[in-house]
């Protein structure tokens, strides 16, 4: 026998008496039957934390989360105004090279930025990506509950744009705000379920750490730098 | 006495008395509970949440034959070679064929506790491969040579100082006082690593098997890295790991970050659906993913204890811990620390060799209220105390306990005993604390509470008159 029929068989063995109802230490005599339901969206998003119910909420809410994560989100109102800060950026940092990948708004960022780039959306080297400035990804989504950027391999240039770069500047659309990670997790799903992409995240926030005497530092393994950068 | 027992009572002996020790996790934690309170707070409903969270778990394991088989079928089906071992040494040999394989040099790994379970760096290197520890506490340790002290906080017993005398010896930096320069330097040495490493070793928080995922959770981005940067990407993770749904991951993403590190969620949580696919640029060309079970069907076969399972390992008991917070980690000589350490050794490393971390406990509960899945910590550590006894009493328990019977069921000897004692303590300080103590294990660090000078029975004779 495999050892995947083994360990199988184990479980099955053992699973043959049922376990009593889970947390019922706590439920002090309203015992109920154990729910195998699945979590429903709408069930999840009453317990976590509130969105409000309006767009504008949401973009409030992005905000004050960026602040609390150290992640400078700017909001412009045309994409001219966008590339100008980008190229302000580019100036201030001293960026010789910057990685990206294809898309409506990266596209621009690259010509306005007129700086040798390192594509992610085809073959590159790794070396190459380590030695650029900055990543200039787009995202699947920002999620506003958690002031979260969504990121996919084929969204946003693969798996290493997103964090190899010191800085990492997503530019990203309004219409992309959703309220919560319910909403996050239901695009992907409509959007992929037949054919997942091999790398997903919720980055949220520049790359931290706090295993020195729980002191905050950014910026451990990932980039020190999150910009994201709205129209 | 077995040894695990006496290093542990003289560990926790000379930690107790450690007041810089104390200072160090006291100050570390403070800083954990007020994050932590503030993003439970935000939760419209911790406790729905947690009851939620509780009964998906108790699906997933209780359907877990089920749900690993559609795990490891959705994953394969997308280019990932799925491995099963029951044993560690199985695991070990799994690992070591891959690297041998593919003609492995350097070897990065990010954190994975069942790494540590199962000595996967000892079996790596005395084959002769070089490992590196990627997450920065994982990475203090290993250059210590030394285990994890929390599994979520590894390094958290060390002071800054301690970290740089630590990188002066071994990589010859300048001493610096602060936490980002220290963290800078594990920055640039990892670098190098990640572009050199051919092979990259992960764990995996969650497993989904309804789209055949690993969901790997972390704050440092070294996990991403591992994931990748090298060529081969193996992922090592117990079975109980599995989540039924997709969805499933909304609620315990949020719990585990809210529970485990006082985050929102934390800085990334990556689903990693196989190998590079088509037309994908980047990530490694293949994947591995080896199930290991190592006695978690034992702890499954264990109906009242089960729901130990549920575990997602966010360290909140350890946290919470009056025993964890004064002994501290490596003073339980086990992979998993605090309560949950002590619930679930007993199991998978043998309940009499381990049975003496279940009575290291004050039975507080407070691991339990902490416990985001609602594992019944503190009743299981009575469990295991009562199987242990089941399965092999202790002889002077059982007499002592007999004699403590015929004392309370006897009216006269218990006269006896209460004036014998009265009596007695009037000579106690003259051998207190000493070998000659019968009452010493108590008495060495401790007062013993004075015999009252009246039974209650004396008490309400002499009142009624």
């Amino acid at each position: 026998m495999s050892e995947r029929e083994n360990i199988l068989a184990r479980i099955r063995e053992g699973l043959t008496v049922p376990a009593p109802i889970p947390g019922a230490h706590e439920l002090h005599g309203h015992e109920h039957a154990p729910n195998p339901a699945p979590i429903i969206p709408g069930m999840v998003m009453k317990w976590l934390p509130p969105v409000g119910p309006k767009p504008g909420d949401h973009i409030a809410l992005f905000a004050k989360n960026s602040v609390e994560l150290k992640t400078d989100f700017q909001l412009f109102n045309s994409e001219d105004d966008l590339q100008t800060a980008l190229r302000a950026l580019a100036k201030a940092e001293n960026w010789q090279r910057i990685g990206s990948h294809r898309g409506s708004l990266t596209d621009e960022a690259c010509v306005t930025l007129g700086l040798p780039v390192v594509r992610t959306d085809e073959p590159y080297e790794m070396p190459q990506l380590e030695s650029c400035d900055v990543g200039i990804s787009e995202c699947e989504a920002l999620i506003a509950q958690t002031g979260s950027i969504l990121v996919t391999t084929r969204s946003s240039g693969g798996r290493a744009l997103s964090v190899l770069p010191p800085h990492h500047v997503v530019l990203a659309r309004r219409d992309q705000l959703l309220p919560d990670l319910p909403a996050g997790f239901a695009l992907l799903k409509s959007k992929y379920a037949d054919d997942f992409p091999s790398f997903m995240s919720l980055i949220t926030g520049p790359s931290r750490t706090g295993d020195i005497e729980r002191i905050l530092v950014l910026g451990a393994h990932g980039p020190k730098k999150l910009t994201v950068f709205c129209i | 006495m077995n040894l695990n027992v006496l290093q542990f009572k003289t560990d926790s002996e000379r930690l107790t008395h450690d007041l810089g020790h104390r200072d160090r996790i006291q100050s570390a934690l403070n800083k954990y509970y007020v994050a932590r309170d503030d993003k439970k707070a935000r939760f419209q409903d911790w406790q729905a949440a947690r009851q939620a969270a509780a009964e998906t778990k108790w699906d997933a394991v209780n359907h877990l034959d089920k749900y690993l088989v559609e795990f490891a079928e959705k994953i394969e089906a997308r280019g990932t070679k799925v491995h099963w071992a029951s044993t560690a040494e199985q695991a070990r040999q799994i690992i070591l064929g891959i690297v041998k394989e593919k003609n492995a040099r350097r070897i990065i790994k990010s954190k994975v506790m069942t790494g540590e379970e199962i000595h996967l760096n000892d079996a790596l290197e005395k084959a002769g491969f070089s490992v590196v520890e990627s997450d920065l506490g994982e990475y203090i340790v290993q250059l210590r040579h030394e285990a994890p002290y929390h599994f979520v906080f590894p390094a958290m017993h060390l002071s800054r100082g301690e970290i740089s005398d630590l990188f002066e010896k071994e990589l010859g930096t300048a001493q610096t006082d602060s936490a980002e320069e220290l963290t800078m330097i594990a920055r640039r040495v990892m670098r190098d690593q990640y572009l050199a490493a051919d092979i990259g070793i992960s764990g995996a928080n969650f497993a989904v098997a309804e789209t055949g995922m690993i969901s790997i959770t972390e704050n440092e981005g070294n996990a991403r890295l591992t994931c990748a940067l090298p060529k081969v990407h193996i992922a090592l993770m117990g079975i109980e790991k599995v989540l039924p749904r997709f969805e499933d991951l909304t609620l315990f993403l949020p719990m585990l970050g809210t529970a485990g590190a006082g985050q929102a969620v934390t800085c990334y949580n990556s689903m990693y659906a196989g190998p590079r696919q088509r037309g994908e640029n980047d990530g490694p060309e293949e994947m591995h993913v080896i199930l290991l079970d190592n006695k978690r069907t034992h702890l499954l076969a264990d109906i009242e204890q089960r729901d130990a399972l549920h575990c997602i390992r966010c360290g909140a008991c350890l946290n919470v811990c009056p025993i964890y917070k004064n002994v501290g980690g490596h003073t339980y000589g086990t992979t998993y620390q605090g309560p949950i350490g002590s619930v679930i050794t007993p199991h998978l490393r043998g309940i009499q060799e381990w049975k003496h971390l279940s009575s290291a406990s004050t039975l507080c509960g407070a691991c339990t209220e902490a416990c985001p899945v609602k594992i019944n910590l503190h009743h299981h550590l009575l469990h295991n105390r009562r199987n242990a006894v089941a399965q092999k009493p202790v002889w002077w328990e059982k007499i002592a306990f007999e004699l403590t019977a015929i004392l309370f069921n006897n009216p006269l000897i218990y006269r006896l005993a209460a004036w014998g004692g009265r009596f007695g303590q009037l000579f106690h300080p003259l051998i207190k604390g000493s070998l000659l103590d019968p009452a010493r294990a108590w008495t060495k660090t401790r007062d013993l509470p004075d015999v009252a000078p009246q039974t209650f029975k004396e008490y309400w004779r002499a009142r009624q008159k």
